[in-house]
C-alpha cells in the first residue's frame, strides 16, 4: 500500500483509524470490465479468458498509434505548407526556394523489403492464435506455437534491417549527390520523414527481440500471444505509414 | 459615425480607453462598449443567481423537482445563442471593412519595418515608389538601418524616419515588415495592431482624424528591449505635415 | 492491511522507497504527480510574486539577484507560463487526479497499464528537472514566452537565454509530450476496457467523460506539439528553414537562406495550444459537475446532454486555434472563420454553465438549502471564475474587437480567471473533496472557509483591474514603461500596485491551505465512510464490487421529510432502483 508518509498517533474516537491511505490492499487481479449493461449474456465469459486481456493491449496500441499517426499528419501539413512558402526576389517576382530532389530508386527496392516483412511478420502472428497449437502450449506440452513462430519473427528482423540498411544506403546516396539534410526545403523533409520512420522501426525490432525473448521466457501464453499480436500490429502500421510517407516523396514533392 | 448595424444606439468609448483618433475606431469603440456591457450585465446576473442559491435556506423542501433540462437549457441558449450570433455579425462587419480590402489607391504609403528593438517609418518620397532593399546591406551603424540598394532610383529620395508623422484625414496604407524576429505594431489611439512578420510583406490601412501626438509600441514579445521598443505618432495638419516632409528630405 | 502493518512496523527507507515511490501502485503515483505539482506551483507562484513586485516597483531588488533586468523579467514570465500551464494545470487535472481517484471511480482495482502510467510520472518529472536547469544555465532561462514563436525562439542570437535556455525548454517539453501521451493511452485503455460490470458509458460519472475527451486531447494535441518542437529544434541545430525566412537578418546577421515561415510555427503551436487549455479546464467542468449534485443533493440536470457537450468542446476544441493569431498576419478571411468557430465554442460551455445552475437551482429549494461544504465552495467558486473569465472570451473571439485587446492585459486577465483562478479552485475542490481518500481524515472546514474566500477576494483583486489595463493598452510582456513613448502613456503605477497588493494577499491566503494540509494529515477529523454522501464509486466501503446498477447521480426527489438518511442512491448499491 502506497501513501504512508507517517503513522497517524492513536485515534482519540472509537471510529477505526483507517491510517494514512486506510484503504483496501491492492488486489493483484486483472481487473474485469469491459462496462457492459447488465444483461450478462452481453458480456465476456470468465475472467482473464484468453481474449480478454489482448483486446486491452490492442486498444491501447491503437490509441498510441493514432497519436503517432497525428505526429506524421502535422509533418505532412509542414511539407505542404512548406511547399508554398517563397520569397518576393529583387525582379519583383515570387520565387520558391523548394527543390524537388531526386528519390535514390533503391527506395523502391526497400518498399519491396517493407512489404514481404509485414507478411513475413503476419505468418508469424498467425501462429500464435491456431487453436491446437495454443492448446498444446497451454496444456504444457511442449512449445509449438512459439517454435513455429520465431523463424518468421527472425525473417522480420532480418527483412527490418534490411530496409534500415536500404534506408542508409538512400542516405549515403544522396550526400554523395550533394543532398544535404539542410540543403533545402525538400530535402529536409526528405531526411526528417524516413530519419522519423526509420526510428519507430527501430523500436518495432526492439519489439520483435523482445518478442522472441517473450516467446520462451513468458510464463503465460496469453501474454506471448499479446507480445506478438502488438509487435505485429505496430509493425504493419509503420509499414503503412512508410507506403503513404514514400508515395508522399515521390509524388507530391 | 457609422455604427455597421449594431442595434443600440451610439454611445462614448469606454472610458478605460485611450482617445480614439482613428476614422474605424468609432465603430470598435462603440462594439466594444456594447459587448462590454452585455458581458457585464450577464456577469452580474449569473452572479445574483449564484448569491441567492447560496443563501436560499428554505425551511421545508417545496416539492423541488429537477427542472427539465429542456426549460433550463432552451430560452437560454436561445438567447445566449442569439447574443454569440450577434456580436459574429457585427463584428465581422467591421473586420471585412477594416481588413478584406486593401487600402484606396490614392492613400499615403508609409513602409514601417519592425527590428530589434526600433521602429523604422520609410515614405517613398516625390516618386511615390519605395526604393529596394536587401538585407545584407543593413548597416544602422552607417546610416542605412534598412538596407537600402544606393544604386536603386526609387530609393534616392525614400525617407527614413524613427517617428511615424501623418496628415490629418487622409488614408494611410501602412507596409509591414520586420527584419529580425515578430513584433507587433500597437497604436492604441488609432485601434491598430498587426504582427510585422521577417519574410512577409503586409498592409493595413486606416485614417486617422483627431491630430495629436500617440504611442505606437510593440505588442509582441521580441527580445530584451521588447517593452522599449517605442515610437511616436504624430497626426499633423496637411500643411504641417508637407513642411516636416521637406525638411526631412532636404537632409 | 494486517501485513503492511506488520511492514511498517519495520520501517527501511528501501522499503518506504519501494512502497511509495518506484511503484507503479497508482495511487502511489498519484501522490507523486501532487508533490511534483507541489514543487512546480511553489516556483510558478514565486516567479508570479517577483513579477508583481517587479511592475509595482522597478526599482526593487530581489535578494543575491539584484534589480530585475527587462530579459530576467522576460525569463519569469516564460518559466511562469510554461511552469504553470504544463507543470501544474496539465499534471494536476489530468495525470494526479485519475491516477489517485479514476480505478476507483470506474470499479477498477487498478489502472489498464500501471507501468505506463509511472513512466509517465517519470517522463514528466525528469521534464520539470529539465526545464528548471534553463535557471541555472549560462545567459539564464529562454524570454520568448510560454508560446515561444520564432525566429526569436529559433535564434540563439536572438536574445539572452535563447541559447541553452531555450533549448532546455525544448528537450523539457519534448519529454513532457512523451509523458503525456503515454499516460493518455494508459487513461483511455483504462476508461473504455476496466470498468467494472454495468458501469456502461452512461452510468460514468462526468469526471470520467472529461478525462476520457480531454485523453484523447492529449493524444492528438501533444503529438502535434511535439512534432513541432523537432522541427524548431532541427532549425535550431541543423540549419533547416522550416520557420526561418530567407534573409532574416538578427542583429545584422544573416542567418538564413531557405524560405521559413514563422506563421507555421504559430499553426502548429496554437493547433496544441487550444485544445491544450481545454485539456486544462474540461476535468475541472466534470469535477464541478459531480460536486454541485453531490452538494445540492440533485441530479445533474441534463446527464446525457452534458456528456454530449464535453465529447463537442473537445470536437470544436480544434478547430478554433486561429483565434490566437488574428493579428499574426493570417489571411484576414481565416479571421472570419476561426471568430465564427469560436464563437461556436461557447455554445457548449454556456450549455455546461446553464445546466450547473439548474442543478443548483434545484438544490437550492431543498430543505436547507445547498450544503456549503468547503469542497462545494470550492466548486462555485470554480463556477464563477470560469463565468467571469469565459465571458470575456466571446468578446476576444470577434476578430475587430481583438485588434485592439490581443497581447494586452485584457487576454492576460481572461486566462487568469478561466484557466488559472477556475483551474485552482478546481485543484482544491478536489483536494478538499477527495482527501478523505488520501488520509482517511478530513481538512477542517474553518480553515478551508478561510482559504476560500480571502483565496476569491485576493483572485478578483488582482485580476478584474487587468481588464482595464488592457483596455487602457498595457501590452502584455512589458517589464517597464520607460521608452520615448512613456509620457504618452497612461501612468499604470497605482493600478499595478493595487494589483500586486491583491496579489501578495492572493498568495499569502494559500497559507491557510497549507496549514490545513499539515494539521489534518496529521490530526485531522477522521472521516467516516462516505463522508459527502456521495453516489460516485469511489466512495464504495468495499472494492468486492462485482455489478453496477445505477447511473453517476442517483438523487431522490422527495418533496418531504427524512430526505436526510437515504436520499441517495450509491451506484454500489443492489438491484433495481425502487422508486
Ligand atoms: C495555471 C496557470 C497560471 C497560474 C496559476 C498563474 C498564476 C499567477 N499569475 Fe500568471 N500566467 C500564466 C498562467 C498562470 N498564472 C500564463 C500562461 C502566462 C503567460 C506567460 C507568457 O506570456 O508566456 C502568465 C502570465 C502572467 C502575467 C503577465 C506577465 C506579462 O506578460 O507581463 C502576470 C502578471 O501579473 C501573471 C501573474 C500571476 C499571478 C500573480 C499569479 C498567482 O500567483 C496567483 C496565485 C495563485 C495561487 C497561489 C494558487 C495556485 C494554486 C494552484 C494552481 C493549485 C495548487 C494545486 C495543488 C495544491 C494540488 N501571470
Ligand atoms: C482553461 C483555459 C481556457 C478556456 C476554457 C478558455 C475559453 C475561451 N477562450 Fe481563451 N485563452 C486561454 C485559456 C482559456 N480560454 C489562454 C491561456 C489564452 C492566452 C494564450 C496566450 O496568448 O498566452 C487565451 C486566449 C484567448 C483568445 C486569444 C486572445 C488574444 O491573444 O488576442 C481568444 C480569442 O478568441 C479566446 C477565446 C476563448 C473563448 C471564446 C472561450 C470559451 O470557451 C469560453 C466559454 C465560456 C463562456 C462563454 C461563459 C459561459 C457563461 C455564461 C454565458 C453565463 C451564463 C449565465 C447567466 C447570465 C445566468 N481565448
Ligand atoms: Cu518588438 Cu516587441
Ligand atoms: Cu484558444
Amino acid at each position: 500500500m502506497p501513501a504512508t508518509f507517517t503513522r497517524t498517533t492513536a485515534p482519540e474516537i472509537e471510529r477505526k483509524d483507517p491510517g494514512f491511505g486506510g484503504r483496501p490492499p491492492v488486489d493483484k487481479r486483472p481487473t474485469g470490465g469491459g462496462g457492459g449493461d447488465e444483461n450478462w449474456d452481453h458480456h465476456r465469459h470468465g475472467r482473464g479468458g484468453p481474449r480478454e486481456l489482448i483486446t486491452r493491449y490492442r486498444l491501447a496500441l491503437l490509441f498510441g498509434l493514432s497519436g503517432d499517426l497525428m505526429f506524421f499528419i502535422a509533418l505532412v501539413s509542414v511539407f505542404f505548407a512548406r511547399q508554398g512558402t517563397g520569397h518576393i526576389d529583387a525582379h519583383n517576382d515570387y520565387v520558391l526556394d523548394w527543390r524537388p530532389i531526386y528519390i535514390p530508386s533503391i527506395l523502391f527496392i526497400n518498399t519491396a523489403i517493407m512489404l514481404v516483412s509485414s507478411l513475413t511478420m503476419e505468418i508469424a502472428r498467425q501462429q500464435l492464435f491456431r487453436e491446437t497449437d495454443v492448446m498444446d502450449e497451454w496444456l504444457g506440452l511442449g512449445r509449438p506455437m512459439s517454435r513455429r513462430a520465431t523463424p518468421w519473427l527472425i525473417a522480420t528482423i532480418v527483412l527490418g534491417l534490411l530496409f534500415l540498411g536500404g534506408q542508409w544506403i538512400a542516405w549515403e546516396q544522396l550526400s554523395e549527390a550533394g543532398v544535404f539534410f539542410s540543403g533545402n526545403p525538400a530535402s529536409h523533409f526528405f531526411y526528417l520523414i524516413t530519419g522519423t520512420h526509420g526510428a519507430h522501426l527501430v523500436l518495432g525490432l526492439l519489439a520483435l527481440l523482445g518478442a522472441i525473448w517473450g516467446l520462451f521466457a513468458l510464463k503465460k501464453v496469453e501474454f506471448r500471444q499479446i507480445l506478438v499480436d502488438c509487435t505485429a500490429w505496430y509493425w504493419h502500421s509503420m509499414g503503412l505509414f512508410w507506403f503513404f510517407l514514400f508515395g508522399l516523396l515521390l509524388f507530391c514533392q | 459615425m457609422k455604427t455597421l448595424g449594431w442595434p443600440l444606439p451610439p454611445g462614448p468609448s469606454p472610458s478605460w480607453m485611450p482617445l480614439n483618433g482613428a476614422a474605424h475606431g468609432f465603430a470598435l469603440d462603440h462594439l466594444m462598449r456594447w459587448n462590454l456591457a452585455a458581458l457585464a450585465a450577464c456577469l452580474l446576473l449569473a452572479h445574483g443567481l449564484l448569491a441567492v442559491v447560496m443563501l436560499r435556506r428554505p425551511a421545508t423542501s417545496a416539492g423541488s423537482r429537477l427542472p427539465r433540462v429542456w426549460i433550463v437549457q432552451a430560452l437560454p441558449i436561445l438567447l445566449f445563442s442569439v447574443m454569440y450570433l450577434s456580436m459574429a455579425v457585427t463584428a465581422q462587419r467591421l473586420w471585412a471593412a477594416n481588413r478584406f480590402e486593401g487600402a484606396a489607391p490614392q492613400s499615403m504609403q508609409v513602409e514601417v519595418t519592425g527590428r530589434q528593438f526600433q521602429w523604422y517609418f520609410r515614405y517613398p518620397g516625390a516618386d511615390a515608389t519605395f526604393g529596394g532593399i536587401r538585407p545584407e546591406l543593413i548597416e544602422p551603424a552607417n546610416g542605412n538601418p534598412l538596407g537600402l540598394i544606393a544604386e536603386d532610383q526609387y530609393g534616392r529620395d525614400d525617407i527614413v524616419s524613427s517617428e511615424l508623422v501623418l496628415p490629418i484625414n487622409r488614408e494611410v496604407d501602412l507596409t509591414l515588415r520586420a527584419q529580425d524576429v515578430i513584433h507587433g505594431l500597437f497604436i492604441p489611439a488609432m485601434r491598430l495592431k498587426q504582427n510585422a512578420v521577417p519574410g512577409q510583406v503586409i498592409h493595413i490601412h486606416f485614417t486617422p482624424v483627431a491630430t495629436g501626438v500617440y504611442p505606437v509600441l510593440c505588442s509582441q514579445v521580441c527580445g530584451l528591449g521588447h517593452a522599449r521598443m517605442q515610437a511616436r505618432l504624430r497626426v499633423v495638419s496637411l500643411a504641417d505635415f508637407q513642411t516636416w516632409l521637406a525638411s526631412k528630405a532636404s537632409r | 492491511m494486517n501485513t503492511k502493518q506488520a511492514a511498517a512496523s519495520r520501517p527501511s527507507l528501501g522499503r518506504w522507497l519501494a512502497s511509495n515511490v518506484f511503484t507503479t501502485d497508482h495511487r502511489a503515483v498519484g501522490i507523486l504527480y501532487l508533490v511534483l505539482v507541489g514543487v512546480a506551483v511553489t516556483i510558478g507562484v514565486m516567479l508570479s510574486l517577483v513579477m508583481r513586485i517587479h511592475l509595482a516597483w522597478p526599482g526593487f531588488t530581489v535578494p543575491g539577484r539584484g534589480v530585475i533586468k527587462p530579459e530576467d523579467y522576460l525569463a519569469l514570465v516564460t518559466m511562469h507560463g510554461t511552469l504553470m500551464i504544463f507543470f501544474v494545470l496539465t499534471i494536476g487535472p489530468q495525470n494526479a487526479f485519475p491516477s489517485l481517484i479514476l480505478p476507483a471511480q470506474i470499479g477498477a482495482r487498478r489502472m489498464a497499464f500501471p507501468a505506463l502510467n509511472a513512466a509517465g510520472f517519470w517522463l514528466s518529472a525528469v521534464a520539470l528537472v529539465v526545464l528548471l536547469l534553463a535557471f541555472v544555465v549560462p545567459m539564464g532561462a529562454p524570454i520568448s514566452g510560454w508560446t515561444s514563436y520564432p525566429p526569436l525562439s529559433a535564434i540563439a542570437a536572438a536574445g539572452p537565454g535563447q541559447g541553452l535556455g531555450m533549448d532546455c525548454w525544448l528537450v523539457s517539453l519534448a519529454i513532457f509530450a512523451l509523458g503525456q501521451i503515454v499516460s493518455a493511452v494508459n487513461t483511455l485503455a483504462s476508461i473504455l476496457d476496466t470498468r467494472v460490470h454495468g458501469l456502461t458509458l452512461g452510468r460514468m460519472p462526468l469526471t470520467v467523460w472529461s478525462w476520457l475527451v480531454s485523453s484523447i486531447l492529449v493524444l492528438l494535441a501533444f503529438s502535434v506539439l511535439l512534432a513541432a518542437l523537432i522541427l524548431l529544434f532541427c532549425d535550431r541545430h541543423l540549419a533547416t528553414s522550416f520557420f526561418v525566412p530567407l534573409g532574416d537578418a538578427v542583429n545584422g546577421t544573416i542567418t538564413r537562406h531557405g524560405d521559413g515561415s514563422p506563421l507555421l510555427w504559430l499553426h502548429l503551436f496554437w493547433f496544441f495550444g487550444h485544445p491544450e487549455v481545454y485539456i486544462a479546464i474540461l476535468p475541472g467542468m466534470g469535477l464541478a459537475s459531480s460536486l454541485f449534485a453531490n452538494f445540492s443533493r440533485r441530479p445533474v440536470v441534463g446527464y446525457k446532454l452534458m456528456a454530449a457537450m464535453t465529447v463537442a468542446i473537445g470536437l470544436l476544441g480544434f478547430l478554433v486555434w486561429g483565434h490566437h493569431m488574428f493579428v499574426s498576419g493570417m489571411n484576414p478571411y481565416a479571421g472570419t472563420a476561426f471568430g465564427l468557430t469560436t464563437m461556436a465554442i461557447a455554445i457548449p460551455s454556456t450549455i455546461e454553465v446553464l445546466s450547473w445552475l439548474g442543478t443548483l437551482w434545484a438544490g437550492s429549494k431543498r430543505k436547507g438549502g445547498l450544503i456549503l461544504q468547503t469542497p462545494m465552495l470550492f466548486a462555485l467558486g470554480f463556477l464563477s471564475f470560469f463565468i467571469a473569465g469565459g465571458l470575456t472570451g466571446p468578446i476576444l473571439a470577434q476578430p475587430a474587437l481583438d485588434v485592439y485587446l490581443h497581447n494586452t492585459f485584457f487576454v492576460v486577465a481572461h486566462f487568469h480567471l478561466i484557466m488559472a483562478m477556475a483551474g485552482a479552485f478546481s485543484l482544491f475542490a478536489g483536494i478538499y473533496y477527495w482527501f478523505p481518500l488520501l488520509t482517511g481524515r478530513l481538512l477542517n472546514e474553518t480553515l478551508g472557509r478561510l482559504h476560500f474566500w480571502f483565496t476569491v477576494i485576493g483572485a478578483y483583486g488582482t485580476f478584474l483591474p487587468m481588464h482595464l489595463q488592457g483596455l487602457a493598452g498595457k501590452p502584455r510582456h512589458y517589464s517597464d514603461f520607460t521608452g520615448l513613448a512613456s509620457n504618452l502613456l497612461p501612468n499604470f503605477l497605482p493600478s499595478e500596485r493595487g494589483v500586486t497588493y491583491s496579489a501578495l494577499l492572493l498568495v499569502f491566503s494559500q497559507s491557510f491551505f497549507l496549514w490545513n494540509l499539515l494539521h489534518s494529515t496529521l490530526r485531522g477529523r477522521l472521516a467516516e465512510q462516505n463522508p459527502w454522501k456521495a453516489t460516485t464509486l469511489e466512495w464504495q466501503p468495499q472494492s468486492t464490487l462485482e455489478m453496477v446498477d445505477h447511473g453517476p447521480y442517483e438523487y431522490r426527489n422527495r418533496a418531504s421529510a427524512n430526505e436526510s438518511e437515504d436520499d441517495f442512491i450509491p451506484q454500489w448499491a443492489d438491484g433495481i432502483d425502487q422508486e
